[in-house]
């Protein structure tokens, strides 16, 4: 029975190994296979890390299976290696303590580099002005405002690739967090203030966006989709949508702030015109509007969740 | 309100909740009317102010929470690993979360550990009861109500769905209309009085009561945590008090806190629920590192290594965890430099953890160890937890945490510190103390088949959740895309061992109760702390003489010198306190007021307060001294416990 | 008597027991000075966040609160006359002065009262604004706690009456006073960082 637990204990060894392995695996986690230079700072820093933990790791389990071993109360084990009074070693305390310290400080100094990188545009592309886009998270959907080409779209964005894109990100109602984690880092929308994120695509593709903050009922469908492609595609984009899409209203805006799923949708003009729940006077705009339909339940489950795609 | 609105209806899954409960309540009042118990079921247990009981009723129902939630979590589970079988709609979900994070935090973890201090403590320092015995029993069954009235959602009035942490405005009366979310602010609320209580109690009782002799540095280290523990409950629980006091005003008289209207500041309560959040965090770990360090020693049958570091390491411990509250929002926006000194703040408590980390291996070093199942538990700790504190350095960089936030790298992150550590802790801790409590000890054999069930299923569940964290999975949601299902499938298996490995456990509850060999001494796995000198069941009034302490490891000591508690020229009369019925009543008035506040009767919840004060009223003119145990009778007592 | 005392102290902390309610108490004044804490920070948190209702500075009126505060403060003052007569063991001395205490307690909460009445009349109620939903909270967790003492200490002072200082009446005396300092301290606070400020601002 005993001899059996030791070998357990020697397979836990195995587990930082299958780490290593696990992780040349992992280049496939979209964390980890970033398409933008902001989500490529933020995979260095975890990869970075990630040796480091490997190591404390590997150590702590060598350690822990070399004294579990050794030390076990086996039949005929002799008192020549057992010492119950053994208390302290003061030397030996210090370096255990100096050395986590040291680790903390090298990881600290590119935290604090990136972090404040991370409030200005991406370094490569700063020749250009970012694209601003508004995106405004309401109970359940995203409102993607671009007030310099007056255009708005509802669940889905198109963005160029190879510029930084400057997110104004606030909401109507709950709060929510923009999360493309192909590009990047999240940040909350709140309703009445503003957050600014900056996000940047130096592949094309077509990348999963959604709301990664726990708002209610729907917020498992508050996704949208990513459309990255070339200036000059985006820019053609642009000019089709503000021909052929209809007006946004006043009126249509207010429905469509109503809770609930909602399909692609696309206008030329934006809603900035007449709301901007990034302000601390339209910060109860849509509770107003709406408050009695917050209690209506959607009864979203598998099968009323596709719904959305089809509409 | 129609009776409709009252019960939840139209959900299968609920219903049959509601069968099952009036099936065991009506069994237990049943079985309680056949055998006459019920006069003995309060007089012995419902009356009781006594610590060993209190704790035994702690943790008792402790355990039926770890099976609620457990359930909770199971369903959780199945409904990931087949989202097409429609198990679960996103409502229902949302609900299942909400109960599970937080009855597991505040009903299941530390009641638990509350209930193993309330135990141990006292013998621990060889004192007779707590400071306040009358106040114990209250805090206990304000606990108890507590935890009741945040169970009954589910078939009253609805379940609380804005998550454990309940972010406004989500939370507040107009995105969440109606009684569950009130249940959430009122569970908590009369459960939090207890836990105040309980803080203030035992730091009187390890800083007064102490066995004569003895230093504070030469307490045993369980002792150690449980008063470091209630330094931060002392300071942490009225942010608590102040945070859910202010929703309730939200919700129920229409203030203007945390809402959109008015200029109200949603995030604040963000900010107040971590800054009690984070600390509770080290309220539930603490006592679990006490544990480990108590059972590592006894089974390595060695001396703590560090013990003055451990301490001192708790008490940084305890000091960070004030600091360190933004790290839970570092996507809040509040700026690059205020994200740094979190940042920082936050990777700093590794270094205190990682000398406890090595002290413990240190112990190890040069010891004899043995593999009793309590010992199992406090080694699969190690490593275990150390993949869950080095992960959550990696989440203290806040750079990076915008890619971890909200993922279930976060999930996996957190049950890996609060299952390794906490659950792990409170199965040793139980397993380690069970003869003293209940005269026997559990299974040797079904024990280890439960922890090798719980352990692998732990590590079985948990550490994909890390991968599918990175690949971009957020928490909370009901339904998942394609690419994570073989994952989350893994995840479900592992619960499903762990679901297994906690029914062994307790199957090797009743299996003991009924075939192990009952303790004849008090001092079951040669224990080093003054705890084992007491014998085994523990007289009610503990120690017949309190032992003079002037070593750590004070039974190892006594034990040398052929010691005992038991010294017939030196016996006094004892005086104890007497057992009575107002704790129970007073709370259970305070919970009915409770109750109306749930459903908005303002009347009713009036007259539960007033009630609740005139019982306070009646407990002000009490004068019960208690009474003395005589001499001859604690002679009767101790022989026939030391069959001397 | 007082060669007694000399040798063991005051009557309330000549027992074990006493001695561990006392501690126990200043522990529970601990967590309410948190309590309070954190009730002053969303006060602050909250300053200006008064929407459509009217600023502070417009209603605070300073003869009131003058007022207020001198009672309270003389109220302290009663009340450590009252501690020191039940050290000299003088029970009717003690039960005059707390009486006195009292009084000076309600003509307190008197005043706080009409002034809440009074902002209410002027559109500043608990509902109005943030602003407002915390400073209600804030004065009138106080009041709370003012209402809550005046009755405890009646309490006690019967009980006091019937039997005289015992280790265990004047433990609760001696604890009732500890008490009633601290609303005097956390109303200082409230003095200067609300009404002082909010006129000022």
């Amino acid at each position: 029975m005993k001899h059996k637990q030791q070998h357990w204990r020697r397979w836990l060894a195995l587990l930082p190994l299958s780490l290593v392995f696990l992780l040349s695996g992992c280049s496939e986690l979209t964390v980890l296979d970033p398409k933008g230079p902001v989500g490529q700072s933020q995979k260095d820093l975890i990869v970075f890390s990630l040796w480091f933990m490997l190591g404390i790791v590997v150590v702590v389990f060598a350690l822990f299976t070399f004294m579990v071993i050794k030390y076990r109360n086996r039949p005929g084990r002799d008192d020549k290696d057992y010492d119950p009074d053994l208390h302290g070693n003061t030397a030996i305390e210090i370096v255990w303590t100096v050395i986590p310290l040291i680790i903390v400080i090298i990881l600290s100094v590119p935290t604090v580099t990136t972090l404040f990188d991370l409030e200005k545009p991406p370094e490569g592309s700063q020749d250009k002005e970012p694209l601003v886009i508004y995106a405004t998270s309401a109970d359940w959907k995203w409102f993607f405002s671009y007030p310099e080409q007056g255009i708005e779209t509802v669940n889905y964005l198109h963005i160029p690739t190879d510029r930084a894109i400057e997110f104004r990100l606030s909401s109507a109602d709950s709060m929510a967090a923009l999360w493309i984690p192909r590009l990047g880092g999240q940040k909350y929308n709140m309703a009445g203030m503003e957050n600014t994120l900056y996000l940047e695509a130096d592949e094309p593709g077509v990348y999963d966006g959604r709301n990664s903050n726990f708002n209610g009922e729907g917020f498992t469908e508050q996704t949208f989709k990513v459309h990255a492609e070339s200036e000059n595609a985006f820019k053609e984009w642009v000019e089709k949508t503000k021909k052929e899409a209809p007006k946004l209203t006043q009126k249509k805006y207010n429905e469509l702030l109503d809770p609930g799923l909602s399909k692609k949708l696309t206008f030329s003009n934006t809603h900035l015109a007449w709301v901007d729940h990034g302000t601390n006077q339209d910060r109860d705009y849509a509770i107003e509007l709406h408050r009695d339909a917050y209690q209506e339940l959607l009864h979203l489950d598998n099968e009323r969740k596709d719904d959305k795609e089809h509409e | 309100m129609k009776l409709d609105e009252f019960f939840v209806t139209g959900e299968p899954l609920i219903y049959a909740g509601m069968v099952s409960i009036v099936l065991v309540s009506s069994a237990v009042i049943f079985l309680l009317t056949y055998f006459k118990r019920w006069g003995w079921l309060w007089r012995e247990w419902l009356t009781t102010v006594d610590h060993k009981k209190i704790g035994i009723m702690y943790i008792l129902s402790a355990l039926a929470m770890l099976f609620r939630g457990g359930m909770d979590a199971l369903m959780m589970r199945v409904q990931l690993a087949f989202p097409d079988m429609n198990f679960l709609n996103a409502q229902h979900y949302d609900e299942i979360f909400t109960t599970h994070g937080t009855v597991m935090i505040i009903f299941m973890a530390m009641p638990f550990l509350i209930g193993l201090m309330n135990i141990i403590v006292p013998l621990q320092i060889g004192a007779r009861d707590f400071a306040f015995p009358f106040v114990n029993a209250l805090s206990f069954w304000s606990f108890f109500f507590g935890a009741m009235l945040f169970n009954i959602s589910f078939v009253i009035g609805g379940s609380p769905d804005a998550g454990w942490t309940s972010y406004t405005p989500l939370a507040g009366a107009a995105m969440s209309p109606g009684p569950g979310q009130n249940f959430y602010l009122m569970g908590l609320q009369l459960s939090g009085i207890g836990t105040l209580a309980t803080g203030i109690n035992l730091m009187v009782t390890i800083l007064k009561m102490r066995a004569p002799g003895m230093k504070m540095f030469q307490m045993p280290i369980f002792t150690w945590s449980t008063l470091v523990t209630c330094f931060i409950i002392v300071f942490a629980f009225p942010i608590l008090t102040v945070a859910l006091a202010l929703m309730t005003i939200d919700r129920i008289f229409g203030a203007q806190f945390f809402t959109l209207t008015g200029e109200g500041l949603p995030m604040m309560w963000a900010n107040l629920f971590w800054m009690w959040g984070h600390p509770e965090v080290y309220i539930v770990i603490l006592p679990a590192f006490g544990i480990f360090s108590e059972v590592i020693a006894t089974f390595a049958r060695k001396r703590l290594f560090g013990y003055n570091a451990m301490v001192w390491s708790m008490i940084l411990i305890a000091g960070l965890s004030f600091l360190v509250w933004v790290h839970h929002f570092f996507t809040m926006g509040a700026g690059a430099f205020v994200n740094s000194v979190f940042s920082v703040s936050t990777m700093l408590i590794a270094v205190p953890t990682g000398v406890k980390i090595f002290n413990w291996l240190a112990t190890l070093y040069k010891s004899k160890i043995e593999f009793t199942t309590p010992m199992m538990w406090a080694l699969a700790f190690i490593p275990s937890f150390v993949i869950g504190g080095v992960t959550g350095v990696m989440l203290g960089m806040a750079a990076a945490d915008y890619q971890f936030h909200n993922s279930y790298f976060l999930i996996a992150h957190f049950h890996y510190v609060l299952i390794a550590g906490t659950v792990f802790a409170c199965f040793a801790g139980l397993e380690y103390w069970y003869p003293k409590m209940f005269g026997h000890k559990l299974n040797e054999r079904f024990g280890k088949l439960s922890f090798w069930l719980f352990v692998i299923g732990f590590h079985v569940t948990f550490f994909p959740q890390y991968f599918v964290g990175l690949d971009g999975m957020p928490r909370r949601v009901f339904t998942i895309i394609p690419e994570w299902m073989p994952l989350n499938v893994i995840s479900t298996v592992g619960a499903f061992g762990m679901g297994l490995g906690f029914a062994v456990f307790c199957y090797n509850i009743y299996y003991s109760y009924r075939n192990s060999k009952r303790e004849e001494t008090g001092d079951s796995w040669n224990g080093r702390t003054l705890e084992w000198a007491t014998p085994t069941p523990v007289p009610f009034y503990n120690f017949a003489t309190v032992p003079h302490v002037d070593k750590y490891d004070a039974f190892l000591a006594m034990k040398e010198k052929g010691e005992t508690t038991y010294d017939e020229d030196k016996l006094e009369p004892i005086h104890m306190p007497s057992y009575t019925g107002k704790p129970i009543i007073m709370m259970a008035i305070l919970a009915f007021a409770s109750f109306a506040l749930v459903f908005e009767w303002i009347t009713l919840a009036v007259i539960g307060l007033i009630g609740t004060l005139i019982m306070m009223v009646i407990r002000s003119f009490d004068y019960d001294e208690g009474y003395h145990v005589e001499v001859e009778e604690i002679k009767r007592i101790e022989r026939k416990a030391r069959r001397l | 008597m007082s060669a007694h005392e000399l040798k063991s102290g005051p009557l309330e902390y000549r027992t074990q027991e006493g001695q561990m309610s006392i501690l126990g108490f200043w522990i529970f004044l601990a967590a309410e000075i948190v309590l309070f804490s954190t009730l002053f920070a969303t006060y602050a948190v909250l300053f200006g966040r008064t929407a459509d209702a009217p600023a502070p500075g417009e209603l605070f009126e300073i003869e009131t609160v003058l007022i207020m505060t001198f009672l309270l403060l003389i109220s302290s003052f009663t009340c450590g006359i009252a501690v020191h007569n039940m050290r000299k063991g003088a029970v009717k001395a003690f039960i005059t002065w707390m009486v006195i205490t009292l009084l000076l307690g309600l003509g307190f909460l008197g005043f706080e009262i009409y002034e809440f009445v009074h902002y209410a009349h002027e559109g500043a109620t608990l509902q109005s604004a943030a602003y407002w939903s915390a400073f209600f909270t804030l004065a009138g967790t106080h009041g709370l706690h003012v209402t809550l003492g005046i009755g405890w200490a009646t309490m006690i002072l019967i009980q006091v009456a019937k039997r005289g200082f015992t280790p265990m009446t004047s433990r609760k005396g001696f604890i009732i006073s500890l008490y009633w300092h601290f609303l005097d301290v956390v109303w200082i606070f409230i003095f200067t960082s609300v009404y002082l400020i909010g006129m000022v601002v």
